[in-house]
């Protein structure tokens, strides 16, 4: 009983706290679409082949550099108010807090992108036959990202300036997904068989998901210390 | 004795929490060494000493936030680092730091507060009594430092906590409000709580029986 209640609890807190700062929600959209938004800008204007060809790959890679904006303040808005230490020693397992708090970023922040993704994705002329594909690959990748990444802010706590060391700590992490993603969206695109890096974009997933809020939370132990 | 204090007695012989030989070393600087002292239910504990003395450490430790360099401080025989969820709804720390949110409202952070320890709380009653019921639709951000406080200590007397643990819980506080909190803790004290307060004016809640922690 206290789990579920311990859970909806945060999960609701969280959800209400995003929605009255907007603009930390809006950033990284913003920052999504200009990034994307720039390539065709820097590329040769007589030639649209090469937006098409390089249109998968700046999706993906924008998304995943997007989602790492703002996520230095998962835990540490927490920390810094004293709600983390009242988190830590409350009854609720914080394992289960810390999936509370993961999927509330992940409903606020990756739902969003994963909606406006096949967008960008139509500016770069990516085939309608692909669109599901990017869909189904973001909504596997992201839950993968955003456990890596709170386990990069959760490790980064005592950290003063963390922003780019949990760059530097995620970014190689995620390269998996960087790679199953943008392989499974090519292959859409050229009308191949997708299941292949979609089933090991789901194994990721799982195992981020089920292992990943201990790691979380042990590192937060260590960090309010 | 309250009904409570029943269901652990016997556990520790009516100590109910016991620091052994504790040892502190904030980097290359030892705070302090050899601590010991026990309490029991219905007794208060006072900490005093100078700024960096390591009040704020020892409670932080205490409260099993920070684990200590050697030693150990157990609650009811088990150490405080490994309670079971249901012992450590036994114990409530305030530290420095409010732990409000500060774009929810009063009353949101006083029931998220209690949602997360598995209560339900009466929000309107708690909030008449601490004088800010009129603020309770008021995101914290928009409160006073005092108010702040006030709404921080608030949730102490629903929790059902048997140990207090405050640091320093006077800071921000006007004078009435200084009375009410003092009031609290005597009255907790009397029903058969413990607490531990770290303080610089220990004679406002010092009584007979009241163990001074100096260090």
């Amino acid at each position: 009983m206290p789990t579920s209640s311990a859970f909806n609890a945060v999960l609701s807190r969280d959800l209400k706290l995003s929605f009255r700062r907007w603009s930390e929600l809006a950033n990284p959209l913003i920052f999504f679409v200009i990034v994307a938004a720039l390539f065709p800008l820097a590329l040769a204007p007589d030639d649209s082949s090469q937006l098409t060809s390089i249109g998968i790959g700046v999706v993906w890679v924008s998304a995943l550099l997007s989602s790492l904006l703002g996520l230095d303040a998962l835990f540490r808005n927490d920390a810094e108010d004293g709600s983390l230490e009242q988190l830590l020693l409350s009854p609720a397992p914080l394992g289960i807090v810390v999936i509370a708090k993961i999927a509330a970023h992940w409903l606020v922040a990756s739902v969003p992108l994963i909606v406006l993704a096949p967008a960008v994705g139509l500016a770069f002329d990516l085939p309608i036959a692909a669109q599901p594909t990017l869909f189904a690959a973001l909504l596997l990748a992201t839950p993968t990202l955003s456990v890596l990444t709170a386990l990069g802010a959760a490790l980064t706590l005592g950290v003063r300036s963390a922003g780019s060391i949990i760059g530097l700590l995620v970014l190689p992490l995620a390269t998996p997904l960087l790679i199953f993603g943008a392989r499974a969206t090519d292959l859409a695109a050229h009308g191949e068989a997708t299941a292949g890096p979609l089933y090991l974009l789901a194994a990721l997933a799982v195992l981020a998901v089920s292992v990943g809020p201990v790691a979380v939370a042990a590192a937060l132990r260590v960090g309010v210390e | 004795m309250t009904a409570g204090t029943h269901e652990a007695a016997g556990a520790d012989d009516g100590r109910w929490l016991r620091v052994r030989d504790l040892e502190i070393w904030r980097g290359e600087h030892c705070l302090f060494e050899g601590l010991d002292f026990e309490l029991a239910p219905g007794q208060l504990a006072l900490l005093v000493g100078p700024n960096g003395a390591g009040k704020t450490t020892l409670l932080r430790t205490v409260a099993g936030l920070t684990p200590p360099s050697s030693g150990e401080v157990s609650w009811t025989s088990r150490p405080v680092r490994s309670l079971e969820p249901e012992k450590r709804t036994d114990i409530a720390y305030r530290g420095h730091l409010d732990g409000l949110k500060r774009e929810l409202t009063v009353r949101e952070n006083v029931e998220f507060h209690a949602a997360l320890s598995g209560i339900t709380v009466d929000t309107d009653a708690l909030l008449a009594e601490l004088g800010i019921a009129h603020r309770r639709d008021v995101r914290v951000r928009h409160l006073s430092a005092g108010q702040r406080r006030r709404t921080a200590l608030a949730t102490l007397r629903v929790g059902g906590a048997k140990l207090w643990i405050l640091d320093e819980p006077m800071t921000h506080l006007d004078a009435a409000g200084h009375t009410l909190v003092a009031g609290w803790i005597r009255e907790h004290v009397a029903q058969g709580g413990l607490a531990i307060v770290a303080t610089h004016r220990p004679d406002e809640l010092a009584s007979r029986g009241t163990l001074m922690i100096e260090l």
